[in-house]
């Protein structure tokens, strides 16, 4: 049967919208872009992206060929004005087992690799070498504690490259999704649940994590950062973070200190060191090193810190901190004592 | 309305012992399938709009990183309303409107099975629809997603407004609605087929409602029971889904996804029955493989209860649970994928007219691919944990809600309008209405497959810039106003037509079912004699009977009765219209309402701020008002003298 194509006026518009929408889409995922899932940079998002794109080529083969029938059935079959009545054909027993039996085949082999990669993304690391984290989700921040190594943080995860990171993932409140696109791990914080998962980092660098499970208002600012780095500096930054800071020396530093110790602050936060030893809010001890602020919403710098101080909730709607009124000296100094804490 | 529609619409001549009602008051106290499915369908669309606005909104939002338009807290009620009414106020009652409007004409019968219940189901899903929205001006609108994950909607973390009930409240009214709407079709279609129309001989169409009224049947309870435990914590202090007290949070996502998911697939058969009605009439041939179309339907109706857990890949099931609901849903493709092939086989060797009916639905099978693709890939867990909660799913649904539901629905709208009003929408203004859809539909959301796999989340009021979003977001945004202006396109066309379009006549399509054979608006009775039927595609075989169309299929024994009584003069009884399907379903909703109010006395009247009284022991005043006249309206439905003419 030959394919006769005179230009049905149907097709042009159908040409315009397949190639705007694949222009459109190629916007989509630069290699850059902080977040792409499809970088896979550790071993645990690598078995992920691996098995979607087994699936992704064979959905675009199927896409190609079932849209393409369509396409075909559309053109070839368009009326004409000779058409008399169409063969009234019921059906083809057949074609039906064939496109039965086929989908289900190509499904069955997806689903082959489907359950051996969830067999080795879901079995958890143990050992010596295995770093093991609890990540505990508040609104709206992370908690990231080593109990093996004696270090509580907040928003960013440091670990060593090339190891297998075990996170024992639960939530203070809410249920929150823990997520870092580039090395995987995704699993929900549950509230009186310990969810399991881990990941691995195959180079040193900063990589971007978010929360992926509605939590309220602020669920857009719960962001996070996983430092990856050597295995030297890992334990460098392990001692430095169970090192207790000192009291400070610096004048306007000692002021903000003072500030911190007798206002509201002790009743959230822990400073190492300090009568500050609540558990509410983000252990401040070593603030002064982290990369970022306020659920990695903001970089740590004075600017941020102090537009983050002046009005926590401005920043992050609901915030659980509340607006505390501090004056701009108030700030400065609280901001000199908190970057000393490195 | 057309001076034909209203010439039948008109009030009936009076009978003694009859009741009739004019000008509004007939919409009011009418039980006619037709009127009440008209009813269905506009407040729907007007539901449909609301959503889009939201929609509107939230694109507006999320254009530009950082921006501004709308607080975070505002965000949250907006996406949490929009899916809510697109779900409950604007899909699923368009997909009644036309159970309602075309069932009973394509089973060759006068009515529903139950009329007052009928439009009891109409009022109550009006109420419902407009208590969920009240929110809006009673403290705030809903605002944990239209899946309302525990322990997020529990009293210590959603107390400021109080929209949370309100959706509790509204979603339990719409659910009394769908489901005394559910019984209706089912009890319909089962008893009231016209004679020699065994289930084999079925138009589509009515077969997916079938399917569709037991999934409503099953899944609504569900949904109940979830909503029933939250409002107790919410309301009294119970510790259902309170993980402080020990509970397990998940437990709510289990329940409303063993609702969700049997709820997605009533979503999209009604649409796929209107597109395997379309595409045999303006391919001039029979749906290919009807039998296994028809099967494929029952198989994903029962399919759909063994795949809830698909949308819980995250919270940590573990591997055996994981693979086990990976492999059903992989499963379920399988027959939705023998439908479209089918849907494709019916159009190869056919001759094809591209009116707008059979645009949408060529356009629904396009779109719907994609979104069944997408959806495959969603299947697998490991796949699934790169895509789950970003916006790659929120691409997934809309391809399938609107790509795929609302294709249909438009096609039914394009199909069936000059059924009901006499006069035919406009050819030109469809196809551009078609096109705008078509082209913006894919720019908002194909970038969305991209960027979601680009790591954006859902449900984020706002972005950084740097990820490599906003440009996505963007292109999807403008998509969103394309849509928009397809919409006004439609709204134009739709009200130009019903006064000025072409008269339609009976058979405008050239049709192949029972519909096309009573007069354009069909007279109240619908048919004046109830047709025999003898072959599935009835209306072909008996314009073309040389044609080897209509499918002389024996009919089984017990199909229907009476084969013989139909050659009579027929004595046609239609019910009278009745007040008490309007009150009882007002009162229910008040019933439901009066919950919100508080306790104080009469004389304290409505504080402006709704507040809650959990453990109240005396009954809100509302809801006292509200009981009363609910037992009133049933009192007086049940005792109703039977009447009618």
């Amino acid at each position: 049967m030959v394919l006769r194509v005179r230009s049905p006026k149907i097709l042009s518009p159908a040409i315009i919208i397949a190639l705007a929408t694949t222009a459109v889409s190629l916007t989509g995922c630069a290699a850059t872009d902080p977040m792409n899932a499809l970088q896979p940079l550790g071993e645990v998002a690598r078995m992920e992206v691996n098995l979607f794109n087994l699936i992704f080529a064979i959905a675009v083969v199927v896409f190609v060929f079932v849209e393409g029938l369509l396409i075909y059935a559309v053109v070839r079959y368009r009326q004409r004005p000779n058409d008399g009545m169409p063969h009234q054909t019921h059906g083809h027993t057949t074609l039906e087992i064939i496109w039965t039996v086929i989908p289900a085949a190509i499904l069955i082999a997806l689903a082959v690799p489907t359950v051996t990669t969830i067999a080795s993304a879901t079995a958890i690391p143990t050992g010596p070498d295995v770093i093991n984290v609890k990540v505990v989700g508040h609104q709206w921040w992370w908690e990231f504690d080593y109990p093996g190594l004696g270090v509580v943080t907040s928003d960013e995860l440091h670990i060593p490259t090339g190891a297998r990171v075990e996170l024992d993932v639960e939530s203070a409140d809410v249920i929150h999704s823990f997520w870092v696109p580039q090395l995987g791990g995704k699993v929900q914080a549950i509230p009186n649940q310990h969810n399991h998962s881990w990941i691995e980092a195959d180079q040193a660098g900063t990589y971007h994590g978010q929360c992926y499970q509605l939590c309220g208002s602020s669920h857009a600012n719960m962001r996070f950062i996983v430092v990856a780095q050597s295995k030297a500096d890992f334990d460098k930054w392990v001692q430095d973070q169970k090192s207790v800071p000192a009291k400070p020396t610096d004048p306007e530093a000692l002021k903000g200190y003072q500030i911190f110790t007798t206002n509201a602050c002790v009743g959230c936060h822990t400073i190492e060191g300090t009568p500050a030893q609540a558990k509410i809010g983000p252990n401040l001890t070593h603030i002064g090193s982290h990369l970022t602020l306020a659920g990695a919403t903001l970089q740590n710098n004075p600017n941020d810190l102090a537009l983050w101080l002046h009005d926590p909730p401005g920043v992050k709607p609901g915030s659980i901190m509340p607006n505390l009124h501090l004056t701009n000296d108030q700030i400065q100094a609280l901001s000199a004592y908190l970057e000393s804490l490195k | 309305m057309a001076t034909a529609e209203r010439a039948v619409y008109a009030a009936q001549p009076s009978h003694p012992g009859s009741r009739h009602y004019g000008g509004i008051w007939s919409w009011v106290f009418t039980v006619d399938h037709k009127k009440i499915g008209i009813l269905y369908g506009v407040t729907a669309f007007v539901f449909f709009m609301m959503g889009g606005l939201e929609a509107l909104l939230v694109r507006s939002q999320l254009a530009v990183p950082n921006n501004t338009v709308v607080t975070g807290d505002a965000y949250n009620e907006l996406f949490t309303m929009h899916a809510t009414t697109m779900v409950f106020l604007a899909l699923m009652p368009m997909s009644v409107a036309f159970f309602n409007i075309v069932v009973p004409l394509q089973i060759g019968a006068r009515d529903v099975a139950f009329p007052r219940l009928n439009a009891f189901s109409y009022w109550v899903f009006l109420c419902g629809g407009l208590l969920i929205n009240s929110s809006f001006i009673f403290g705030g609108a809903p605002d944990a997603g239209w899946f309302g994950y525990a322990n997020l909607t529990e009293l210590p973390y959603n107390h400021v407004t109080h929209g949370i009930d309100f959706w509790i409240l509204g979603l339990q009214v719409l659910g009394v609605a769908s489901m005394a709407g559910a019984f209706n079709f089912l009890v319909t279609i089962v008893n009231m087929r016209a004679p020699g129309m065994s289930f084999m001989r079925m138009p589509l169409f009515t077969w997916m409602t079938l399917v569709t009224s037991i999934l409503l049947m099953l899944a609504f309870p569900v949904i109940t029971v979830a909503l029933i435990e939250l409002m107790f914590d919410r309301f009294v202090g119970t510790n259902f889904f309170n993980p402080t007290a020990g509970a397990d949070p998940i437990l709510w996502q289990h329940f409303f996804w063993l609702f969700g998911h049997p709820e997605v697939y009533i979503l999209i058969l009604p649409a796929m029955g209107i597109v395997s009605d379309v595409l045999p009439t303006f391919s001039r041939k029979p749906l290919f493989g009807y039998p296994v179309v028809a099967y494929s339907g029952v198989a994903i109706g029962f399919m759909a209860w063994g795949v809830w857990a698909h949308h819980m890949f995250s919270t940590g099931l573990g591997p055996v649970a994981d693979s086990v609901f990976s492999i059903t849903t992989m499963l379920i493709a399988v027959p939705t994928g023998i439908k479209i092939f089918n849907w494709i086989g019916t159009m190869v060797g056919g001759s094809l007219r591209f009116s707008t009916p059979m645009l949408f639905a060529i356009g629904f099978i396009a779109m719907f691919v994609i979104g069944g693709l997408s959806g495959v890939m969603l299947a697998s867990p490991p796949a699934d944990w790169v895509e789950n909660d970003t916006y790659f799913v929120v691409a997934h649904i809309h391809y399938v809600l609107f790509g795929g539901t609302m294709f249909g629905l438009f096609a039914g709208i394009y199909y069936w309008f000059p059924k009901v009003t006499g006069r035919m929408l406009d050819e030109k203004f469809g196809k551009i209405h078609f096109w705008l859809t078509m082209i913006g539909m894919n720019v908002t959301f194909f970038v969305q497959h991209m960027v979601g796999l680009d790591g954006m989340p859902r449900r984020i009021y706002t972005y950084p810039s740097g990820m490599g979003w906003d440009l996505p977001n963007l292109i999807s945004t403008i998509g969103a106003f394309i849509l928009a202006a397809s919409v006004l396109v439609f709204l134009y066309n739709f009200a130009s037509s019903v006064r000025w379009g072409t008269i339609a006549g009976n058979d405008p399509w050239d049709g192949r079912t029972l519909e096309w054979t009573i007069p354009s608006p069909p007279p109240e009775y619908n048919f004046k004699k109830i047709p025999i039927v003898h072959a599935r595609d009835p209306f072909w075989e008996q314009k073309y009977p040389s044609a080897g169309g209509g499918h002389a299929i024996p009919a089984i024994a017990g199909a229907a009765h009476d084969a013989e009584e139909s050659g009579e003069e027929e004595h046609i009884h239609i019910p009278d219209p009745s007040i008490y399907p309007f009150f009882a379903a007002v009162g229910f909703a008040l019933t439901m309402a009066g919950l919100l109010v508080s306790s104080a006395p009469l004389t304290a009247g409505i504080t402006t701020g709704i507040m809650i009284a959990p453990g109240a022991s005396l009954p809100s005043w509302l809801s006292v008002v509200g009981l009363l006249t609910m037992l009133w309206g049933i009192y007086g439905w049940a005792f109703e003298p039977v009447s009618g003419y």
